[in-house]
């Protein structure tokens, strides 16, 4: 906050009111609107709604679909996270180390951070389309039929290959620009002190780039978590049944398709709850790496 | 030395091409005729269908009611990017100028309030807010389409960083020549905030065109289709036919990522600066 401050009785709240009205309306009356219907069942054909306690979350938490689909959504955020994260960090070193065409492979490497997920998936369902598709074909050299769309683990691969291509950018334009914050003197001093590049990297690069892979690690989870959304509805293409999609697919799913509204908000809570305590984390993060800085 | 940066020049060109080649195929390919691609597969070469294709998609009406053109999703598009970017700009801006330059009561209050939006991504209450946008009325309106996506606090925090950050003498020497909130507001900070916004609008633009869920929930009326939301319903035509139409929908990829992807690139200094200080 500011030493000097205007001071008036209705100025402020003048400014403030647009954003704070939007926030009302489209942030709290919906959020609340999950909380309470989690508790009820609501009648299909909309006469009104029971109490039922905790009922829909015993259910949404005990149902085997439901846990296979957790379990599907642990495995490719943390697929995607790691493979993002590390594909953006090796190109992200190799952009740093380079003395020629640094400025060009940055430019080259970050305008796909725009391409729209639902788009990627769009792209991808054609590069691994059965027909035309040359990564099925580049498959098939290795003896692997792949039928995405078809077979569980093979759409489950294009899904977690396009949503690690869309994020690698993401990642690569971060740490580039965290390792370009290094000083030079530190790395001067470092390069003096130790002659392989490899043991500078994990003795020096790595530990003063802990924070910003930190904050990208969240940020990586909270992709894979919602922002794949389009990704996945593009390339599993209505027909969820035999296809893997993740919790926030499911909530659509039981929310719009099944007209399961209490079901699908108590599984909206369920992942307010997992997104809260991740933004708790990063938060108690940002605050120790601003205090650094 | 040599020897390793050869290196590391093959890792990034590699790099380069995973990166890169999807589009080029999928730009070549979507110049050539459906029934090429169907027998040869996608292409790296020019395909001479380049003005017939694209004149196709955006001209031609289809869609279920045969109402909209790809034109008119680009349209809808960039209401959408340009309506979100300015929105979010001038809401976050005042608000963030009401936190930091004024003291008030409920200062503190409003300002969890705000922080507590980032808790929540929309993906996690899209039922209750779809219901209160047709308790509202909302529905297939670029109201409807753009006003929710602003109810988060990114901006506000960007800006209120940023308002931190300048100097209090600019206040003090500001007040010393008789200027009020607004005019300090006016001819002090929006000038000096001039590449903070620029930034903060090419991330905001490419943020609002990209968006699918909510327009998906939003619009179901074809006219207010966005070219992202539209996608699904290219793939839910093509399962039905033949020959799929490959020309087309890739046609209309290029379309739906060519201008974020052109602001990006040509911005890019303020894109980088705007992604990496606002922290998302």
């Amino acid at each position: 906050m500011k030493r000097v401050q205007f001071s008036s009785p209705y100025l402020p709240y003048l400014f403030i009111a647009p954003q704070m009205a939007i926030i009302f309306v489209f942030f709290y009356w919906p959020s609340v609107q999950a909380i309470q219907s989690s508790f009820y069942l609501e009648d299909p054909f909309g006469f009104g709604s029971t109490f039922v306690g905790l009922s829909n979350y015993v259910d949404a938490l005990g149902s085997a679909q439901y846990q296979s689909i957790a379990r599907f959504t642990v495995v490719f955020t943390a697929l995607v996270t790691f493979l993002s994260l590390g594909f953006g960090m090796l190109l992200a070193v190799k952009a740093d180390a380079v003395l020629k065409g640094s400025s060009t492979y940055k430019t080259l490497l970050i305008w796909v951070y725009a391409i729209a997920p639902p788009v990627a998936g769009l792209m991808g369902m054609m590069f691994f389309d059965q027909h035309i598709g040359p990564l099925v074909k580049f498959a098939a050299l290795f003896g692997w039929d792949m039928k995405v769309g078809l077979n569980y683990n093979d759409t489950a691969f294009a899904m977690i290959a396009v949503s690690v291509w869309k994020q690698i950018p993401y990642n690569f334009i971060f740490i580039l620009s965290g390792l370009q914050s290094i000083p030079v003197s530190v790395r001067e001093a470092a390069a003096i002190d130790c002659r392989s590049g490899v043991r500078r990297f994990w003795t020096m690069t790595l530990p003063l780039l802990a924070p910003t892979a930190f904050f990208l690690l969240i940020i990586n989870m909270t992709y894979a978590l919602f922002d794949t959304f389009g990704v996945i509805d593009v390339m599993v293409k209505d027909k969820a049944a035999n296809n893997p999609i993740t919790l926030v697919y499911k909530v659509y799913m039981d929310g719009f398709r099944g007209n399961d509204l209490g079901g699908s908000s108590a599984q909206s809570v369920i992942l307010m709850i997992v997104v809260f305590v991740l933004t708790v984390f990063q938060f108690r993060f940002i605050e120790r790496r601003v205090h650094y800085n | 030395m040599n020897r390793i940066r050869l290196f590391d020049h093959l890792v990034l060109m590699f790099g380069v091409f995973i990166m890169v080649a999807p589009v080029v195929v999928a730009f070549m390919t979507s110049t050539h005729e459906a029934a090429d691609i169907h027998r040869n597969g996608l292409s790296l070469t020019w395909g001479d269908h380049f003005a017939e294709t694209y004149d196709k998609v955006l001209t031609r009406k289809g869609g279920f009611t045969g109402e909209i053109t790809g034109a008119r999703m680009i349209w809808n598009s960039m209401i959408l990017g340009v309506g979100f970017a300015a929105g979010k700009i001038v809401l976050s801006m005042l608000a963030a100028y009401a936190i930091v330059y004024f003291r008030f009561r409920l200062g503190t209050l409003f300002f969890w309030m705000i922080f507590t939006t980032l808790l929540l991504p929309l993906e996690v209450r899209i039922v209750p807010s779809y219901e209160v946008m047709n308790k509202l009325a909302l529905t297939n309106t670029y109201t409807g389409l753009i006003v929710p996506l602003l109810a988060s606090a990114t901006g506000t925090f960007f800006f209120r960083q940023f308002f931190k950050s300048v100097p209090e003498e600019l206040l003090e020497a500001a007040r010393i020549d008789g200027a009020g909130p607004f005019k300090f507001f006016i001819d002090v900070l929006v000038p000096l905030s001039r590449t903070m916004i620029a930034a903060i609008f090419i991330i905001m633009f490419v943020y609002g065109w990209n968006q699918y869920l909510w327009p998906t929930l939003m619009t179901t009326d074809e006219r207010f289709f966005t070219l992202v939301r539209g996608i699904k319903q290219i793939l839910l035509v093509w399962v039905g036919s033949n020959i799929p139409d490959y020309n087309e929908a890739f046609a209309l990829a290029i379309l739906a990522m060519l201008p974020p992807v052109m602001i990006v690139l040509i911005f890019q200094r303020w894109f980088i600066k705007g992604l990496t200080e606002s922290d998302k």
